[in-house]
């Protein structure tokens, strides 16, 4: 599986993403700066968390203008497979690859800590390898990890089978709706999620409950 | 041209004397520019005048030691051509004044001072003091000060990893706000300050300039009043964002080799970064102000060698690399600018539309700065064995212990960290030391920032060794060998005989604990006049210590791990209670001798704890400190969700052996018969210990003859005060 890391200024997981990459896949990724307008070719586009542009505007508002958004959205498109990480799934809302937007936390403060999550949908390219309905734990740190969107998106995502993620109760740490922790795209080949897998595939660091999403993608796109 | 009144002196904060000296060396009245510069370098802050010839009475050397005091950050040799760099900084005035953005500024300051040297940031680390929770401003500053550190670290991608949190009374008009930043480099590409040689360009990188903080160095030389408040426009304003891109833009630009000096603009700005390096070099420096990147119109000479806009560095180049150079920054979308070169003069120029503002010898600022010999007076020590009521059931007082806001879980602070950014984070907040993997190997770096401000009010001096042994020994509680320290020195009004009395003490004390540890001081801060109308702050010498863990995978932490492993005491238990957390929290009084610290024992406890972790004989260990034994048995049985039955060990009496706070102690807890054998090792070599219970399935801590209380009973109780108290709800009664 070849794959791309997104480096707006100021990402920076753009890094524990390569990491998680190389050390799962055995390649290093391209890094690819925020001006490029091309991709290069690649199975995977992922964008990173971090805080693009200083997020001053709305999260994730500014990296959507981005020259390289837009190849994203072309290889998007064409079917290419584009995992969006914390400040990836701000961006990827931003850019409207994925419905909704998020929101600043219920409780107003960052947050860093590990979440327990739901996987519910195993029919696509990043969550085959796990077992519907297997609990999983993955860290998050956020600020802005509030999902919204109207009722009729959330049923729509629902009913289509596109929350990927769901946080278990008590456990949702932003106050999201419907404990969405991660959607998909229509044509499911776009995943955004709040929670970080990169940060979970070394068992020194916490856990390795991350690892299988990886496995999913070089299963499949390899 | 602005005439020098004495009043305009004395808003200087220069002294009469002071201003005399600055005639002489001149030789002539200076001029407004030239005033504002020299009370920015020879104020408290910048000049160190009140404290600098005690200061060479610290350590500062060893082998491992590769940069000592003197430079932005100390740098220390971790094997494998690996340097790893730190320091510690306070911003205490400016967090009172604005908590949030002090506190931000504070971790983007001390960040610059560690990547200016070539260092990729690694770790944060925060020291906070706070005023009584009961005061009106207190969870308004807590609040600020938390979010400014996390909303500047959590930008910058760097983790916040742990820190000290505590609440006093005499801080209640006066913060500490004390941060640490470890960065990791190359040992053949660190980068220094010295400006050395003539006709190199001095280019300006960064932000630009703006007028806030102007005097913010002066301010932080000076005793705060009720209307300390007015100053908040002396308060600069952080953009993490740009520092980010600083960061990449520096570290792209040191990998080549177009760079002779770097160094940040901090305290005192481009004034502090311009002397210091020329200074450094032997060299001397033109600037020419009209090229300085300015962010607002008609800004003075004197505004801009006085501000303190942030996220500035100032470096000198090659001839000739001033186009590579600034690709890179442009790259980034940062500010690029000549605007000056070095001279053989040995002179600081400084020219603003084609007239010279500023003409001084650069040793005037540094070398020339005032030193004081302070009168100073040791108080006397607080002493004697306090009285306790020894009826009192201990599992109550332990519940009571743990629920109370010294002594509570922090949670509520570290989850507004983001502390597993950078994938290498293998001890987070809440262990003895936070471990941070250093990339790409399997060692790691333990730190911990550590004083008890209790103990240096009752005998600054064993309060200071207090200080330098705790940062040594949570150091070696995960395992990991103790290598250097950072010191940031808060104190009172040096002018005052008693103050400076315990500033003499406390270095004094840290001396001695860092030469017997071989724990040297490799760079500082000094924060002095922390005190709002006439009342000094509890003397608050902050040790950020560092130590090196070969491997990652031979770490202890404090967590219970299994069933029926004994529990051993190892260090001798007196059962100390003046000046205890017990006594203060219980019997609700602050007095009596602080413990003793025996440096000598403490280095055989701890070689000895740290020999076995690193030969992978234990893996759960936790240091004794603020409670004692109980409180430390406690925080490992809810860190792990594993019960424990103590047995009543020792001839002392039961309330003194559970909440003494005796020094050089560890918990450490391991199959019965891997204890028998350390038990007889701890024999041979004269160490005093105990298998004082061990652990069991039922979640309970039960101790022999009174009896025992649930683990989610202390849970609650520790984890509830702090998000209690921070949303405003009523604390519940902890009894």
């Amino acid at each position: 599986m070849k794959s791309a890391v997104i480096v707006f200024p100021a990402s920076n997981c753009d890094r524990d993403a390569a990491v998680a990459l190389k050390q799962m896949t055995g390649n290093a990724p391209h890094m690819v700066w925020h001006q490029e307008k091309d991709l290069p070719d690649v199975d995977l586009v992922v964008l990173p968390g971090g805080f693009s542009y200083g997020d001053y505007l709305r999260s994730g508002a500014m990296a959507s203008q981005s020259a390289v958004m837009r190849a994203v959205k072309t290889h998007a498109d064409k079917g290419g497979a584009v995992l969006g990480i914390c400040n990836g799934f701000q961006v990827l809302t931003e850019s409207h690859l994925l419905p909704g937007a998020l929101m600043r936390n219920a409780e107003l403060k960052f947050v860093c800590r590990p979440v327990t999550m739901t996987v519910e949908e195993t029919q696509n390219v990043f969550t085959r390898k796990y077992s519907s309905g297997q609990n999983v734990t993955f860290p998050v740190a956020h600020g802005d990890g509030n999902y919204v969107a109207d009722d009729e998106t959330l049923d729509r995502l629902e009913g289509e089978g596109r929350v990927v993620f769901r946080y278990t109760p008590g456990h949702n740490p932003n106050g999201s709706a419907r404990n969405i922790a991660g959607i998909l795209s229509e044509k499911r080949n776009v995943l955004g999620l709040m929670p970080h897998p990169e940060r979970v595939v070394d068992p020194l660091l916490g856990g390795t409950d991350g690892r299988a999403l990886f496995e999913s993608l070089i299963e499949t796109l390899s | 041209m602005t005439e020098i009144t004495p009043e305009l002196v004395a808003e200087h904060g220069l002294s009469d004397d002071e201003y005399g000296r600055i005639k002489r060396l001149l030789n002539r009245e200076p001029s407004l520019v030239e005033l504002g510069i020299f009370s920015v370098m020879w104020s408290e802050h910048c000049s160190y005048k009140s404290t600098r010839i005690h200061l060479r009475k610290l350590p500062t050397k060893a082998p491992w030691v590769l940069q000592g005091p003197g430079e932005n950050a100390g740098v220390i040799d971790i094997g494998d051509g690996d340097a790893c760099i730190f320091k510690m900084e306070s911003h205490n005035h400016p967090s009172f004044i604005e908590p949030y953005q002090g506190a931000a500024t504070g971790v983007g300051g001390i960040m610059r001072d560690v990547f200016t040297m070539g260092a990729r940031p690694i770790a944060m680390m925060n020291a906070l003091r706070f005023g009584e929770p009961s005061h009106p401003k207190t969870r308004h500053l807590v609040s600020g000060v938390v979010s400014g550190i996390g909303g500047y670290g959590n930008c910058m991608g760097v983790p916040t990893v742990g820190g000290e949190v505590n609440f006093h009374k005499s801080y209640n008009g006066n913060i500490l706000v004390n941060a640490m930043c470890v960065g990791l480099a190359r040992k053949d590409k660190i980068f220094l300050s010295a400006a050395e040689g003539a006709g190199n360009p001095v280019v300006y990188i960064g932000s630009k300039t703006g007028r806030d903080g102007i005097h913010g160095a002066t301010m932080a030389s000076a005793e705060f009043s009720e209307d300390s408040e007015e100053k908040r426009p002396t308060v600069q304003v952080g953009d993490p964002f740009t520092e980010k891109l600083l960061l990449e833009a520096c570290l792209e630009l040191m990998a080549t080799d177009a760079i002779i000096a770097i160094q940040d603009m901090g305290a005192a700005g481009l004034t502090s970064s311009s002397s210091e390096m020329a200074g450094k070099g032997g060299s001397g420096i033109e600037l020419d102000l009209d090229h300085v990147p300015q962010r607002e119109a008609n800004l003075t000479a004197y505004e801009m060698m006085l501000s303190e806009s942030q996220e500035r560095m100032l470096a000198v180049l090659k001839p000739g690399r001033e186009a590579e150079a600034e690709a890179i920054f442009r790259k980034w979308e940062l500010d690029f600018a000549v605007i000056g070169v070095t001279t053989d003069t040995h002179r600081l120029v400084v020219k603003h539309k084609g007239a010279i503002v500023a003409d001084m010898p650069v040793t005037a600022l540094s070398d020339e700065a005032p030193l004081y010999e302070r009168p100073f007076a040791k108080r006397p020590t607080a002493a004697g064995k306090p009285s306790f009521d020894a009826t009192r059931p201990v599992l109550t007082s332990l519940k009571t212990i743990l629920a109370a806001p010294d002594m509570c879980s922090r949670r509520w602070v570290w989850e507004q960290y983001d502390y597993s950014v950078m994938a290498d984070t293998v001890q987070w907040p809440g262990g003895d030391a936070a471990v941070v993997r250093v990339h790409n190997s399997n060692k790691g770096l333990a730190i911990s920032t550590d004083v008890s401000p209790r103990y240096c009010r009752a005998d600054p001096y064993e309060g200071a060794k207090q200080a330098v042994a705790e940062a040594w020994r949570n150091i070696t509680a995960v395992g990991a060998k103790p290598l250097a320290v950072t010191d940031n020195l808060n104190f009172g009004n040096p002018e005052k005989p008693e103050i400076m009395g315990e500033i003499v003490a406390g270095i004094e004390g840290i001396a001695e604990a860092c030469r017997a540890l071989d724990f040297p001081v490799i760079g500082g801060n000094c924060s002095l006049y922390n005190e709002t109308n006439g009342e000094a702050i509890l003397p608050t010498p902050t040790i950020g210590g560092v130590g090196l863990l070969h491997d990652v995978h031979r770490m202890a932490t404090l967590a219970l791990k299994r069933e029926g492993d004994a529990i051993l005491l190892v260090g001798d238990t007196k059962g100390h209670l003046g000046q205890s957390i017990y006594l203060r929290e219980i019997e609700g009084r602050e007095e009596g001798a602080c413990p003793p610290i025996d440096l000598a024992a403490e280095k055989r406890a701890g070689n000895f704890v740290r020999q076995l972790i690193e030969d992978g004989r234990v893996d759960t260990v936790h240091d004794v400190s603020d409670g004692g034994v109980l409180v430390a048995v406690a925080e490992m049985a809810l860190a792990g969700d594993i019960g424990v039955e103590i047995g009543v060990a020792g001839t002392a009496e039961t309330i003194p052996f559970f909440f003494g706070e005796d020094q050089g102690r560890y918990v450490v807890a391991a199959a019965p018969d891997v204890v028998d054998k350390i038990d007889g090792e701890l024999r041979e070599i004269g160490v005093v210990h105990a298998i004082i219970g061990r652990t069991s399935k039922n979640k309970v801590l039960h101790i022999e003859r009174e009896g025992a209380i649930a683990l989610s009973t202390l849970r609650t109780a520790h984890e509830s005060w702090f998000p209690h108290y921070m949303a405003g709800e009523a604390i519940p009664a902890s009894n």
